[in-house]
């Protein structure tokens, strides 16, 4: 736990990704393949659920350090960082346990999960008496599940390479899907991960996915494409869907579904099950998970080369059996627990194909873009169900073309373009040098907003207040009695300058100090930007709006002027809600 | 009565007209010791620690009209028995004692309750009512023992000698940089200072203080000993042109702060040495205690906390307000040499930041990976 703890506050404290590299190397080097395999797990982003209430952690410390609560909650205000607050306020002691990660992970931290409060408390207390400070902090992020560190999985891919002296790319390979919460990691699975290169078929054994090939955004006017790219007839054009990244594995007669976190999702999307009868072994398809609206039963059997015709006519998705669905629909999906056949009949899923990984068992990631494009489609149609389908390619004489065809987007519930080089290979990660994937994005919604709440940061943001909650008016200028409504969160987007003179003005203008949280008298408006807006019976205003930032500060603007809930309703897209209001209410 | 009241000028003690660390310039100033933020310039009369009298010589002109006590020494002023005693702070640093009609005040300054060798230790006066600084006013401050930071600081400076890597250690030059060279082991390699730091390292050496050698790169004669070096350099240093000669130096800060990672992080250093001048909770709390006062003031910090916590705790405590280093600075109050002319009433001292990219942790509305593409 200490050598853990000491990796820890290495990464911690610096942002050099050659020290980080460096105390990575060190601890894999000296590390037990058990205690690694948990290492590697928790740095490339795994996390277990929470094994211990927050609550009764503060409860545990406010006992153990004979500290009131608000005293506690001065503190935590200060630190910004709940498990650094409670590490700092638990009294200190010697570290005295010898037991490595895992030992400390599987016998002493897992079991604690689902104990009665009383019992959990009694061997707890103890438990943290084993470990100095830092080995504190990082214990009580553990089984808090906030255990974050900046290393990027990509890092951890480089350190692994460089102790196993494999190529990256292979590590990379191996380690997707190693944070599957299905699986707990053992020694063994840490020593398959920097085993020495074998034969070919060893790296595709079960559902293993092949790490997914990500895009760049493509920022210039759209009459800089032809310099900066060439000419649109080098590239396919697709809808840039707005779902759930995914793979579909189907091998030895089973299929596996991972989201692009590399989860193993296969579980929560039972009605794609019906491919694994479908698929022929050695099929991997990249594409992308959206909740359908199928179309009503056709009159006539479909006859399948008329849809490879409408395939070599580009529909546009509307033309497509069916209609995707906003995000919003997806998100509460995945939000249940336990699919009921109701949600499975109100929110299906379908997948949209755009990519060939593996056909036949053969790796087709070095295959240009076209042939895996052209594959893709023949695989599609032969399997024939409606939970397959292809994304549909857009095609236009030039960029300006293409970029009048764009502003369907919104419309479409889609977020732009994608284009892939037709004669690109499928890379790894952000790699550009096999080939490059853009993402061509419409403009995001916008709008202006009021900020009535501050909160630290965290991290190295723990003493600045730089995380906002953003209000609009509900009712338009001229009421006297209008109210401001919050309808978002959001903490980037600001300079550190700006940030800096924010929080100077949020001390002078607050009004009301809840632990870490102020109220401020209304003074700052600012220009949010957000990706979608849907209805939301957990907020207030009604609405939720999906990733929110500060465009920017407009100081400019007075508060008077600032947007109306009427504005932001106007931008909710128009679309039936088929969820009954009972199940909407998450808690 | 009270002896000590707080007025716009700064702290003010009525039975003897006279000021305790003014912020605006007065008559008469009794000065605890020679932070900038407590020693200002401009005061027809200045009083102070004899051991002190170097330092505010030097930080706020030779001609100032200062009379100096030796620590415990009393005199009678307006009927008011004035002595100053050891605050552990500084160089010089004192509290001041006051007594009238049978009635005993202690205003602390800034005080650290650990010994630490260049200046003379905090010592408990007993008193009516103590007036306290709370700058670590959180149970969330508890320092190591000196000993172990050192011991640190020089392993951190070790294993960059034996990679020929600089080690450049940030500190305010005042007090903080004189405590961490007493405590360097001057074997690992050569001690190099920024010169911000010699000019106060030659009022303690003056003082009698025992300090290692010292030198400016400039005087180097073998610059390949400079990876073998440690550097100590105002945290105003980092990112300018000088420090740029260490090279590909290994750098950490060292102060009280460095104990909240966010702190440190913002810092952008690879290091961060938790060492105060300041007393930690436990100090802070102890050195209240031990006073044995029923009243107490608390001055700036964490007055809230404090106060609530100081009352919770039987006490009579409320906070004055003073225009000492106030909540949001983020540094240990100091103002060295260079910028001690600048009539800023406190110095922050943070430097120009390092990167601050917005964190990118998922917006409380998503919480599975979105498919970015
Ligand atoms: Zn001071
Ligand atoms: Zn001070």
């Amino acid at each position: 736990m200490k050598a853990f703890a000491d990796l820890y506050s290495r990464l911690d404290a610096t942002t050099s990704s050659n020290a980080k590299l460096a105390a990575l190397r060190d601890y894999f080097l000296l590390a037990s393949p058990a205690d690694a395999a948990w290492a590697v797990y928790f740095l490339a982003g795994g996390r277990p659920r929470q094994l211990v209430p927050t609550k009764l952690l503060r409860e545990l410390t406010l006992t153990v350090a004979s500290l009131p609560e608000w005293l506690f909650e001065e503190s935590y205000h200060s630190v910004g960082d709940l498990a650094e607050t409670m590490a700092l306020l638990l009294p200190e002691s010697a570290h005295t346990s010898e037991e490595g990660l895992a030992t400390w992970i599987e016998n002493k931290l897992l079991p604690l999960r689902g104990l009665a409060p009383d019992v959990l408390t009694l061997q707890l207390t103890p438990l943290l008496q084993q470990l100095d400070q830092r080995s504190k902090l990082v214990c009580i992020k553990l089984i808090t599940g906030s255990f974050r560190v900046g290393v990027s999985k990509l890092l951890v891919t480089r350190a692994l390479s460089a102790v196993a002296e494999i190529d990256a790319k292979r590590i990379a390979q191996r380690l997707v899907g190693y944070t599957d919460l299905s699986a707990r990691p053992t020694a063994e699975h840490y020593l398959r991960l920097i085993a020495p290169l074998n034969e070919e078929g060893d790296e595709r054994s079960e559902g293993q996915p092949y790490p997914f090939f990500l895009a760049h955004p493509l920022q210039l006017p759209t009459d800089e494409f032809e310099t900066a790219i060439g000419s649109p007839q080098d590239w396919l054009v697709e809808w840039k869907w707005d779902g759930i990244r995914a793979q579909l594995v189907k091998r030895d007669g089973q299929l596996w579904v991972w989201s692009r976190g590399e989860e193993l999702v296969t579980d929560r999307f039972p009605e794609l099950n019906v491919l694994a009868e479908a698929l022929p072994d050695g099929t991997v398809i990249d594409g992308e998970l959206v909740v359908w609206k199928h179309a009503p039963a056709p009159d006539v059997e479909v006859d399948p080369e008329k849809i490879k015709d409408q395939i070599a006519d580009q529909p546009a998705p509307q033309r497509t059996q069916g209609q995707v669905q906003p995000f919003a629909l997806l998100q509460q999906r995945i939000g249940r627990k336990t699919l009921t056949a109701k949600i499975l009949e109100n929110l299906p899923v379908v997948i949209l194909a755009y990519d060939l990984l593996e056909w036949q068992g053969e790796d087709w990631r070095e295959q240009p873009q076209s042939a895996r494009r052209a594959q893709l489609e023949k695989v599609v149609l032969t399997c024939d169900r409606p939970q397959l389908q292809l994304s549909p390619l857009v095609t236009g004489n030039s960029w300006q073309d293409l970029d009048r065809q764009r502003e369907a987007s919104r419309s479409l519930g889609v977020e732009g373009f994608m284009l892939k080089r037709k004669d690109a290979q499928y890379g790894i990660g952000r790699t550009k040098d096999v080939g490059v994937w853009w993402k061509w994005k419409i403009e995001p919604y916008t709008a202006d907003a009021v900020l009535i709440y501050a909160q630290t940061g965290h991290g190295r943001r723990a003493s600045l207040y730089t995380d906002y909650t953003f209000a609009v008016w509900d009712s338009a200028q001229g009421n006297p009695d209008r109210k401001l409504v919050p309808f978002a969160k959001a903490y980037s987007g600001l300079t550190d300058a700006e940030m800096r003179e924010v929080d100077a003005i949020i001390r002078k203008t607050t009004v009301e100090k809840f632990g870490p949280v102020r109220s401020v008298k209304p003074t700052l408006v600012f220009e949010l930007g957000f990706e979608g807006i849907s209805l939301s019976g957990r907020h207030k205003s009604g609405i939720a709006v999906r990733f929110p930032r500060m465009l920017r500060w407009r100081q400019d603007k007075p508060v008077a002027e600032a947007d109306t809930l009427q504005t932001l309703q106007a931008l909710l897209p128009q679309v039936s809600r088929p969820e009954p209001k009972e199940e909407a209410a998450l808690p | 009565m009270e002896l000590v009241v707080a007025r716009p000028e700064g702290l003010y003690c009525p039975p003897g007209d006279f000021y305790i660390d003014p912020w605006r310039q007065v008559e008469r100033a009794v000065i605890t010791h020679g932070h900038g933020d407590h020693a200002r310039t401009g005061h027809s009369h200045y009083l102070a620690a004899a051991a002190g009298e170097g330092i505010l010589r030097k930080r706020l002109g030779e001609d100032i009209n200062l009379l100096t006590l030796e620590y415990g020494e009393v005199i009678n002023h307006h009927g008011v028995k004035l002595s100053l005693h050891p605050a552990g702070h500084v160089l010089g640093s004192a509290q001041v004692r006051l007594e009238y009609k049978g009635e005993v005040w202690v205003a602390s300054g800034d005080y650290k309750v650990e010994p630490d060798g260049t200046c003379a230790p905090f010592e408990s006066v007993r008193c009516h009512t103590f007036i306290t600084e709370s700058t670590f006013g959180l149970p969330i401050y508890k320092w190591q023992p000196q000993g172990e930071i050192f011991a640190d600081i020089n392993q951190w400076w070790q294993s960059n000698a034996d990679n020929n890597r600089a080690s450049v250690l940030f500190c305010y030059s005042f007090g903080k940089a004189q405590r961490l060279l007493s405590g360097l082991n001057p074997h690992i390699g050569p001690i190099l200072v920024h010169g911000a730091v010699e000019p106060l390292n030659k009022v303690y050496r003056e003082a009698g203080v025992n300090l290692p050698a010292t030198q400016y790169v400039s005087e180097m004669q073998d610059k390949s000993q400079i990876g073998k070096s440690i550097v100590l350099a105002p945290p105003s240093a980092q990112g300018t042109h000088w420090i740029k000669r260490f090279g590909d130096y290994s750098d950490a800060f060292a102060s009280g702060w460095m104990q909240l990672r966010g702190t440190r992080r913002r810092r952008g250093v690879d290091r961060g040495f938790i060492m105060s001048d300041h007393a930690d909770w436990p100090g802070l709390q102890t050195a209240i205690q031990a006073t044995g006062a029923e009243r107490v003031f608390v001055t700036h910090g964490q007055v809230h906390p404090m106060v609530r916590w100081l009352c919770e705790q039987g006490l009579d405590a409320q906070g004055f307000v003073t225009e000492y280093g106030e909540e949001a600075a983020e540094a240990e109050t100091d103002l060295s040499p260079e910028s001690s002319e600048s009539s800023q009433m406190t110095e922050t001292a943070l430097p120009p930041e390092a990167g601050l990219p917005p964190e990118t942790e998922g917006s409380e509305q998503m919480n599975i990976a979105k498919a970015t593409v």
